[in-house]
């Protein structure tokens, strides 16, 4: 869904690839058996090859090669047998050998796709170039002394995926989904943990716009964007201030931009000019890396179900919307609180009240699904009341309002409010006939052909009943009635 | 007795095993012989007694049990490249003073737990790089060879035929063990220790061994780890023996080799029992005599040992076939491209940050790095340095880094074919003999030639060993070069040893007292 900026001069198209580094769920590290936990005291996690201490070597950790080759699997793209690990060369304290372990020429991974589902129904693909593997670097800590940096090297040699898109995304939206995507496809297949939050997964966006069908502008890229909503935030600022330059007749600047999250704005890194040479060569200290099919093989055997195939299959087997089923397959515990409530529950119901009722309900709270008060199995039973008539859709509601205002069980709730629906029809047509005697001018009319006031009659019926009424057993015999 | 320092190992271990003198017997002979002559030799840049007593004494005790090793209780040198766990690793540079590993190399790991008896670290030229050991940060290491005779000076109408033209030095005058494993080298020559280990990118085995007049042996690439040998050029960077006989170094390549899950480039071959490959039967086996390693102006005596070593494995029975290695041209060119451009990013960790030398830390990171690296490494290094971040930099990329792993393929192939012919190769070791301290050629690419018959067996990660083939006239040894198949380091040593008893060998330098 292209979104253009309309400008002075007409209409820009922006043009977006991005580069998702993901960090690789290992043990230990790409090429030193550290750990790679999180949160442990500086320098806790480092070998000697870590350090870069002489003599030392590095030995490829398979887990990781497991995950890159999965990974490129789950977007269909080509795995390659053969790939090459690099040295990338630069000096900075944090990368303790001097050279960063990467693939250049050759990655493990090639040609792929992902599909991304628009609010709109539609289905956009964006290719993926490659896929390849590196270390992560250290970290340099400014804060403790006002006179030295100290370096952490916990995330020196860490594996990292970087994973590079064509520049297919034409608007801040379709990049946002785009990263969404990706971590959700990480994510189910175990590849990455995707949080942003503590950097495992980062991106870089490339960012032109130009005139619709005009040739490619010239791009900046912005570094180490680390949430969707500052992508989503960093793409639009740069477009426009892209557009602002051309439109008053200056020239991009190729360049390496940084996102300021709390100005909100992208601001000059690096220009060309100052790109590092980075001298990359063959790493003479590993062998090319030679997979076999059998090996590819056996871990696309064991590949789980991917959101795009639980998505076809919802809606296929459950008739779900592409919009409700793209939903609800974004995460894989969505996916995961959905399957427990279709075990016993209308698969289309549960899909209405998970994104409907049980959705809104969270993100006011601000609560993620896998802490929600209400689990899977406590919204299943409020589901069983409303699927056995107990209660009505309508009261269904307020007794989940009650259920996260008490935590208590829904049919408890319905008993102790006295919130059960009524479906005797002696009740119900007694409630009818009061109606009908309060307003025997409006009977009259309906009988002389204003059906409209169908729906008057319905309402004052369930008003009566204090909405207990049973929806269905009402219009029946009002219908019996009124004629 | 004899003086047990002049003993080569398998004699000492025999010796041992007998119970005829102890370990630390053994080893304090040898820490008293190092005591009285490294002031003079400069070949340990660090001697470990305490250790080395240590390791003696536990050694006795095994021997006692009739127990231990492969040469339990057998002193050895470690030229100083190899990282030993507590013990001042310098790799002859400044940039690592004070460096203490917290790790012991994979090569001296096996040494130790063969019952190797550690003596101390050997100088070497600044991190392997160098021809003459007189590139180290410790001073220069003097060969304990010295001429016989005045030969005076050639000059290029009297002697047209030397590639290279060393103006010889007086008599007497100090000479270069040559390098880089000179310590190594001269160590071993002067009777300090019976066998020291090495390392050879492009010769530093090779070449040191046939200046000093000893066998040094480079076994096929993958045969050793690497792991914990300070890299120079990793793609080839091997470790090999110093000793005095192919015999020792047969049982030092036992210690030695095997494969290591920890250096990826380690090859998982078997290792088979070197010193049972010693039969010193030659027959029928085709010996190459490759026709580029006869350059225009080469040096007649050496051409003359060629001869004579090829003359006498022809005695003993093997077949001599002329064959060709067409791109040997080549060799030193692609060498001096691709060991550069991997010791410029293997160099790039020595920054100052982590270990060793750090100067202008006040100033900032850049200077931090500029002064460290300016104070911390010495001049030749700098320069290789500085060709392979050029070689490797964008635009140069593929005319020289990329078409030297081209050419490197073809060097390798004309071996793959000579092998198809023959079973190992006869070439001399070095284009000259030892030459003196005051040769220092204004143009680097002259001392570079030094390798010239070493470097295209190391570019195709073949085994190679040097054994002394005669003296020339000036009493100065020079070596020959047997050249063998990947990993069949098995025939290589028995022609070398069928060669080394038809020569019989046996000049000892004049620096050395019997």
């Amino acid at each position: 869904m292209s979104q253009l900026i309309k400008g002075n001069s007409g209409d820009w198209e922006i043009i977006i690839g991005l580069e998702v580094h993901a960090q690789v769920t290992t043990q230990s590290k790409l090429f030193s058996g550290a750990a790679t936990q999180f949160g442990n005291e500086p320098n806790q996690n480092v070998s000697f090859v870590d350090a870069g201490m002489p003599g030392m070597l590095p030995v490829i950790n398979e887990m990781a090669i497991e995950q890159a080759v999965r990974t490129g699997l789950a977007i269909g793209a080509q795995i390659n047998l053969k790939s090459v690990f690099d040295r990338k060369n630069y000096f900075y304290p944090d990368l303790p050998q001097g050279y960063q372990i990467s693939q250049f020429l050759d990655p493990i991974v090639g040609k792929g796709e992902v599909l991304l589902d628009m609010p709109d129904g539609s289905i956009k693909k964006v290719g993926v170039t490659r896929i390849h593997l590196e270390q992560d670097a250290g970290k340099s800590l400014h804060e403790y002394n006002p006179k030295y940096t100290y370096i952490d090297l916990n995330r020196a040699g860490v594996a990292l995926m970087e994973i590079v898109s064509e520049p297919d995304m034409r608007s801040a939206d379709e990049a946002a989904a785009y990263l969404k995507k990706l971590r959700a496809i990480v994510r189910y297949i175990g590849a990455c943990d995707g949080d942003m939050e503590k950097g495992n997964m980062r991106c870089d966006a490339n960012v032109s716009v130009r005139k619709p069908g005009a040739p490619l502008g010239t791009r900046c890229e912005i570094k180490n964007v680390n949430s969707v909503r500052f992508l989503h935030k960093a793409i639009e600022f740069e477009a426009m201030r892209q557009v602002e330059i051309l439109e008053s007749g200056g020239k991009i600047d190729q360049e390496t931009r940084l996102f300021d999250s709390t100005k909100g704005e992208t601001r000059t890194m690096r220009s060309k000019e100052d790109a590092m040479d980075y001298r990359y060569f063959p790493d003479p200290d590993l062998l090319p890396l030679e997979l076999t099919q059998e090996f590819v093989d056996t871990i696309r055997k064991m590949l789980p179900e991917l959101p795009d195939q639980k998505k076809n299959r919802y809606m296929e087997m459950f008739g779900l919307s592409a919009y409700d089923a793209g939903v609800i397959v974004a995460e894989q515990e969505y996916a995961a609180y959905y399957e427990q409530l279709t075990a016993k529950h209308d698969p289309k119901l549960a899909a209405n009240w998970m994104t409907g009722e049980l959705f809104g309900r969270l993100n006011k709270l601000g609560v993620a699904i896998e802490d929600s008060p209400i689990t899977a199995e406590k919204l299943g039973r409020l589901l069983a009341l409303i699927e056995d008539n107990t209660i009505s859709g309508k009261i269904a509601k307020d007794v989940l309002d009650l259920m996260f205002e008490s935590g208590k069980d829904a049919a408890a709730i319905v008993e102790e409010k006295g919130m059960k629906q009524v479906t005797d029809t002696g009740a119900i047509e007694k409630v009818i006939d009061e109606v009908m005697a309060a307003n025997g001018d409006k009977v009259a009319e309906y009988r002389s052909g204003k059906d409209k006031l169908f729906g008057f009659f319905v309402g004052q019926v369930m008003k009566a009943s204090g909405g207990k009424a049973n929806p269905a057993a009402v219009n029946e015999l009002l219908k019996k009635k009124l004629t | 007795m004899t003086s047990l320092p002049t003993l080569p190992l398998s004699s000492l271990r025999d010796g041992l095993r007998a119970k005829k003198f102890s370990a630390v017997e053994l080893a304090q002979a040898h820490l008293d012989a190092i005591e009285k002559a490294n002031g003079h030799y400069n070949a340990f840049i660090t001697v470990t007694p305490d250790c080395a007593l240590t390791m003696a004494k536990a050694s006795d005790a095994k021997l006692a049990k009739n127990e231990g090793g492969l040469i339990e209780g057998i002193p050895v040198g470690v030229k100083d490249l190899f990282c030993t766990k507590g013990v001042l690793t310098t790799a002859a540079s400044h940039i690592l003073d004070g460096f203490k590993p917290q790790y012991e190399s994979t090569v001296t790991t096996k040494c130790w737990q063969a019952g190797g008896v550690m003596l101390g670290k050997l100088n070497l030229d600044e991190f392997a790089m160098g021809s003459s050991n007189m590139s180290s940060y410790y001073g220069p290491v003097v060969s304990p060879w010295r001429r016989t005779v005045d030969g005076g000076r050639w000059t290029e109408k009297e002697n047209p035929s030397s590639v290279i033209r060393h103006p010889l030095s007086d008599e007497g005058k100090s000479l270069v063990p040559g390098g880089s494993s000179g310590g190594s080298a001269a160590a071993v020559a002067a009777n300090l220790c019976p066998v020291a280990l090495g390392t050879d990118t492009g010769g530093s085995i090779r070449q040191p061994a046939s200046f000093c007049g000893i066998v040094g042996i480079k076994p096929t690439y993958g045969r050793c780890s690497r792991l914990g040998i300070i890299a120079f050029a990793s793609s080839l960077d091997q470790a090999g023996p110093l000793t005095c006989n192919v015999r020792d170094a047969a049982i030092m390549l036992n210690v030695m080799c095997g494969h290591d899950p920890k250096d990826s480039t380690s090859s998982p071959n078997a290792v088979p029992d070197f010193e049972k490959a010693l039969t010193g039967n030659i027959k029928g086996k085709k010996i190459g005599i490759p026709k580029e390693y006869r350059p225009d102006g080469m040096n007649p005596e050496i051409l003359a040992m060629w001869e004579k070593g090829a003359a006498l494995l022809k005695e003993a029975g093997a077949e001599i076939i002329d064959i060709s290695l067409p791109h040997t041209k080549y060799a030193l060119a692609t060498y001096y491209i691709i060991a550069p451009a991997e010791c410029s990013s293997n160099l790039a960790r020595y920054d100052g940050v982590r270990f060793g030398l750090r100067i202008g830390a006040e100033e900032g990171l850049t200077a931090m790095y500029e002064k460290t690296r300016a104070a911390g490494f010495g001049a030749e290094v700098k320069r290789r340095i500085m060709i392979g971040t050029y070689v490797l930099s964008a635009g140069y990329y593929d005319a020289y880094y990329k078409k030297a792993q081209r050419v490197r393929w073809l060097i390798a192939e004309d071996f793959r074919k000579a092998f198809e012919k023959v079973d190992a190769i006869l070439t001399p070791t070095a284009p000259s003999a030892a030459f003196g301290f005051d040769y220092k050629p204004s143009d680097p690419v002259e001392m570079y030639l030094n390798d010239v018959f070493t470097v295209p067996t190391s570019l195709a990660g073949l085994p190679g060993i040097s054994l002394p083939g005669a003296l020339n006239k000036d009493g100065l040894p020079l070596g020959l070069q047997l050249i063998g198949k990947a990993f069949d380091e098995e025939t290589v040593l028995n022609v070398a040893y069928a060669l080394e008893s038809a020569i019989g060998f046996n000049a000892k330098p004049q620096g050395v007292a019997a």
